[in-house]
Order: C-alpha cells, then sequence, then structure tokens
C-alpha cells in the first residue's frame, strides 16, 4: 500500500466521521435544505471534471469530459441556488401580524 | 510540489473547510443561509484554484479550454435557469435531478480514466493496473451509473412522467439478482488485473438497469428517502473519483455527503417507521393486500359543512393546523396562511403542527410555509406541540393522514410505533379531506370515526378558500 493511498483513506475516513458529527445535530425542520445543501457540495466533482478535460486528447475522452464537466456545473450551480432561495424563505419576520400582511405581497390572484 | 501546486492545495483545503463549517452553521435557521453561501464560496475557491493550475501548467489545450468553458456555461445555464424558475412545491424532483447529474459526471470520470489505462496498457504488455486503481474505479463506476438512473427515475415518478405506484415487472426481482450478480463477476474480473473496456462497459450497462430496477418498485410516498439514499450514493462515487484521479478535495467533500446523505435517510426512514432496508425490498404500502387496522371498524364518519367549520374555527381560542401531504400536492399553502391571518384577526391563537414527515420530505412543509410567509415561530415541531393538543378547540388537518392515526400508539398494525400528532387530543377536529380514501399505509383513520371528528370533503385549496369565505362573512 503506498503513502499516497494511505494518506488518501486516512483523509476518507475522517470526512465521514466528520460528517456524521455535523449532521446528526441538524434539527429536522432544516432536513430538505440541508439534503440540498450537502447535494450542492458533491458538486465539487467539477474539480475532477475539469481535470480529466484538461488531459483529454482522443475525442471520445473530449466528449466524456465534456459531459462531465457540463453535469458537474449543473449540479453546483442549480443546487446553491435552489438551497439559497429554500433558506431565503426561513428568514424571520419582524414585525407584528398587520405589518406583515402589508409587506407579504398577494401571491397570485 | 512547486509553489504553485501548494497554493491550489490549500485552496482545496480551503474550500473542504468551507463545506464542513457551511454544514455546520446550516444546524440553525438563523445562520443557515449564511453556511449555505460559506460552502458555495468554499466551492467558487476549489473550482477557481482548479483553473489557475490547470492554466499555469499549461497541459490544457485550445480544445480543452473549450471543453471546459462550454460544458460550465452550457451546465450552469440549465442549473441556473431550473433552480430559478422551479416551484418549490417541484423542488424535490429537482434535487433529484441535480444528484441524477452529479453522480453521472463521478461516474464519467472513472470511466475516462479506465479507458486511458487501458489503451495505454496496450503499448506496455504484462503490467496489470493497481488494485488501488480497479477497486474505486469499479465501486465509482457502479455507483455512480446506479445514482444517475435511479435518481432520474425517482425524478420522473416525483414529477408524474413516470406513475407513483409501485411498478412491479413479474420476475423482476429475478432480474435484479441476476444484474446484480453480473456486476460482481464482471468487478471481480478487474481486480483479478485482467484489462478490458467490454467488461467495463457490461458493468456500467448492468449498473444502470439496477438504477432503473430498484426504484421502479419502490412507491412515489418513499420518494424522499430514495433520494436522500441516493444522494449519499453519489457522495459516495465522488470520494471514488477522487481515489481514482487522486484528489483529496473530492475525496473530503464525498466523504462528507456521503454521511450526510446516511444520517438522513435514516432519520426520514425512522420517522415514518420504516427501515430503509424495507423500503428498498418494496415492503408494505405496495398496495396488494391491505392490512386490517384490527381497532374499532366500522364507526360512523361525521361530515360537516363549510359555514359549521368556519364557525367553529372562528370562535375557538386556539387553532392548531395540522399541514400534511395533501396541501403540498394540493399547493394550498398560500390559501391556509389566509385562513390563519383571518383567525388571528379575530383574536384566535393558530400554530402549525408540523411533523417530521409532512410534505415530499423531512422539512418540506416548512420551506412550503415559509414561502407562503406565514411566521417561523408558528411552525411548531411534533415533541414540541404534542402536549398542547389537549388545549386546542380545534385541530384542523389538512391533507394528513397516516401521521394522524391513533392506531400508531396500538401494537400490530402497520403504522404501529410510527411517532404520531396527537390530534385526537384536541376537543374538536375539522378535517379537510376529497375522500375517505386511505393514506399512504392503506389502513382506515380511526381519528375520522372518532366522535369530536367533522369531515370537510374537498380539495385541500378549494377548501381552505371557501373557508376563508366563510370566516370572512360571519
Amino acid at each position: 500500500m503506498s503513502t499516497e493511498l494511505l494518506a488518501a483513506l486516512t483523509v476518507f475516513v475522517l470526512a465521514i466521521l466528520c460528517g456524521f458529527a455535523v449532521i446528526s445535530k441538524v434539527p429536522a425542520t432544516l432536513h430538505t435544505p440541508l439534503m440540498s445543501g450537502a447535494n450542492s457540495i458533491h458538486g465539487i466533482v467539477l474539480v475532477g471534471s475539469m481535470v480529466i478535460a484538461a488531459s483529454a486528447t482522443d475525442p471520445l475522452s473530449q466528449i466524456l469530459s465534456f459531459v462531465a464537466v457540463a453535469f458537474a456545473t449543473m449540479n453546483v450551480v442549480g443546487g446553491y441556488v435552489v438551497t439559497d432561495r429554500m433558506l431565503q424563505m426561513f428568514k424571520r419576520k419582524p414585525a407584528a401580524p398587520k405589518a406583515d400582511a402589508a409587506a407579504g405581497e398577494a401571491p397570485k390572484a | 510540489m512547486d509553489a504553485l501546486e501548494a497554493i491550489v492545495r490549500l485552496a482545496w483545503l480551503v474550500g473542504a473547510a468551507g463545506f464542513v463549517i457551511g454544514l455546520m452553521q446550516m444546524n440553525s435557521p438563523a445562520t443557515a443561509r449564511n453556511g449555505n453561501l460559506l460552502s458555495a464560496g468554499g466551492m467558487a475557491i476549489a473550482i477557481g484554484g482548479t483553473a489557475v493550475l490547470l492554466a499555469a501548467r499549461g497541459e490544457a489545450g485550445l480544445t480543452a479550454w473549450i471543453i471546459i468553458v462550454a460544458g460550465i456555461a452550457l451546465g450552469g445555464g440549465l442549473g441556473l435557469y431550473t433552480a430559478r424558475t422551479v416551484k418549490m412545491t417541484a423542488m424535490p424532483q429537482l434535487v433529484s435531478l441535480f444528484n441524477a447529474v452529479g453522480g453521472g459526471a463521478a461516474a464519467l470520470i472513472a470511466i475516462d480514466d479506465y479507458i486511458r489505462l487501458a489503451s495505454a496498457q496496450t503499448f506496455a504488455p504484462g503490467s496489470a493496473i493497481p488494485l488501488e486503481v480497479s477497486i474505486p474505479t469499479v465501486l465509482d463506476v457502479v455507483i455512480g451509473s446506479i445514482t444517475f438512473t435511479g435518481s432520474l427515475i425517482a425524478s420522473g415518478k416525483l414529477m408524474g412522467l413516470i406513475p407513483g405506484k409501485p411498478i412491479r415487472v413479474p420476475g423482476g426481482q429475478l432480474v435484479t439478482v441476476a444484474i446484480a450478480a453480473i456486476t460482481a463477476i464482471a468487478a471481480v474480473y478487474l481486480w483479478l488485473g485482467n484489462v478490458s473496456v467490454p467488461i467495463l462497459f457490461v458493468i456500467i450497462a448492468a449498473s444502470l438497469i439496477f438504477g432503473v430496477t430498484m426504484v421502479l418498485p419502490i412507491g412515489g410516498a418513499d420518494m424522499p428517502v430514495v433520494i436522500s439514499l441516493l444522494n449519499s450514493f453519489t457522495g459516495t462515487a465522488v470520494a471514488m473519483a477522487g481515489f481514482v484521479i487522486g484528489n483529496d478535495v473530492l475525496i473530503i467533500a464525498g466523504a462528507l455527503v456521503g454521511a450526510s446523505g446516511a444520517i438522513l435517510t435514516k432519520l426520514m426512514a425512522d420517522a415514518m417507521n420504516r427501515s430503509v432496508i424495507n423500503i428498498m425490498v418494496g415492503g408494505f404500502g405496495g398496495g396488494e393486500g391491505t392490512v386490517s387496522a384490527g381497532g374499532p371498524e366500522g364507526g360512523s364518519v361525521r361530515s360537516l359543512g363549510v359555514d359549521d367549520a368556519a364557525i367553529q374555527l372562528a370562535y375557538a381560542q386556539n387553532v392548531i393546523i395540522v399541514p400534511g401531504y395533501g396541501l403540498a400536492v394540493a399547493q394550498a399553502q398560500h390559501a391556509v396562511r389566509e385562513l390563519a391571518e383571518q383567525l388571528e384577526s379575530r383574536g384566535v391563537n393558530v400554530s402549525y403542527a408540523i411533523h417530521p414527515v409532512a410534505g415530499r420530505m423531512p422539512g418540506h412543509m416548512n420551506v412550503l410555509l415559509a414561502e407562503a410567509n406565514v411566521p417561523y415561530p408558528q411552525l411548531r415541531e411534533m415533541d414540541d406541540i404534542n402536549p398542547e393538543f389537549e388545549r386546542a378547540d380545534v385541530a384542523l388537518v389538512v391533507g394528513a393522514n397516516d401521521v394522524t392515526n391513533p392506531a400508531a400508539r396500538r401494537a400490530g398494525t402497520p403504522v404501529s410505533g410510527m411517532p404520531i400528532l396527537d390530534v385526537d387530543h384536541a376537543k374538536s377536529i375539522i378535517v379537510i379531506k376529497r375522500s375517505m380514501g386511505r393514506g399512504y399505509a392503506g389502513i382506515d383513520n380511526e381519528l375520522y370515526v372518532n366522535p369530536k371528528t367533522g369531515m370537510l370533503f374537498a380539495d385541500a385549496k378549494q377548501g381552505l378558500a371557501d373557508l376563508v369565505a366563510a370566516v370572512k362573512a360571519l
């Protein structure tokens, strides 16, 4: 077993434990945003897609890496934007019900 | 390692730290949005650093840069457009779609890497691809491919493109087992040191089919758990891709998501009183053979008119609204907010009892109600509000079924042990429901035959709109 593999395995295991520790504290109300947020994080696969695209020389490799880059970017951009849209709604409304009703635009007649 | 590579690796480390801290901040509604932005910032740094590294090394030719830029423009545009325009009720299927493409990208990395290694192999016969490459490669391809088709099917079911009810092909289990066996044999063949691209394609094809046959037999109501599980799969596939190309940031982020998805999946399944294995095997709720609740049956159902219901609500002191799946489907979140405001203007205390799995995903109901501008403090979690049902004059159940069934407190029913909202403790109960149809568990809800219960038969949205009008007219 090479040193690199051992280092990678160490990082892998510690990251898993870290994920368990961080996630188990999230309240149920935030589970959907959390799922979506975690979903955007695995968009990091874009980094890998860019690396293989950079060294792609034959047409097959070029096609595969193009699709991989497009897929991964969709994952990253879409994931973060939709998560932000969800979380935007959790903003605490400051005032009394009346001010609230005035502020809340009449949603679609 | 030159200075530049060291800096880029540090940028990846900063990105990974951003993901961890971002997830931690998503613990509380107050900091959640910051957490997501922090995570997005980490992502931007990691991707920007990668671009700088590729540019400085000069490995990437013009074609490669065109591929990268065009791919980012296409994927980014699609992602931005769909994420901006999706309705909040349709959000779970979009998350599933993003998950599918993420898994697909992870699989493509390993496929590309393997094909390159295999073609290089022809020039150096006799040297096998080492296990430390072939194991993560096969795992990445298998998990990524399963996630790709599985998430597409899950998304299709939630969109209604594919029937939500469980689809069973005769002998489907056999097919699944056969496909799994083929995949396992092919994997072992490659791990033994054989280099074969056709065998890799056998694995890809088998895994893609496996994703379809795995999700098709699962009912629409279980989709949240499935999406969460597949989300965890994608994380694992991305971590494997990290092993394949030797990139730490992929390993860290992938493992984080793999762990978070696993926890979330278990929490969701627990809240529905189901085991993940039961769901994946198809368990109950397949519509074959309805289980009797074995409780007091044949009680009479009292139907309630809109005006009577409006009077009960308007003259109550404390009203607890119990929104459920039916409200999400009917997109009635704005209507329910309107009713609550009407009642509040008459001095009624209104709060919402949110079951952990109300809606289509845990926490989905909070998102929907928040979108409709319901003040966050009015949303109460199950354990918090259950003791208060006794003091509630009216509990208004909108489109929730199994999570209110008192049969869950007895042993021996399909819902036994499932945590429920103590709706039956309220002084009176109004249920808005389209028909006496059964919930997902396929059993009668004993709440409906409770003498305190009045049934208002209507679509959730229409029923609430009628109630608003009736309360206004009082």
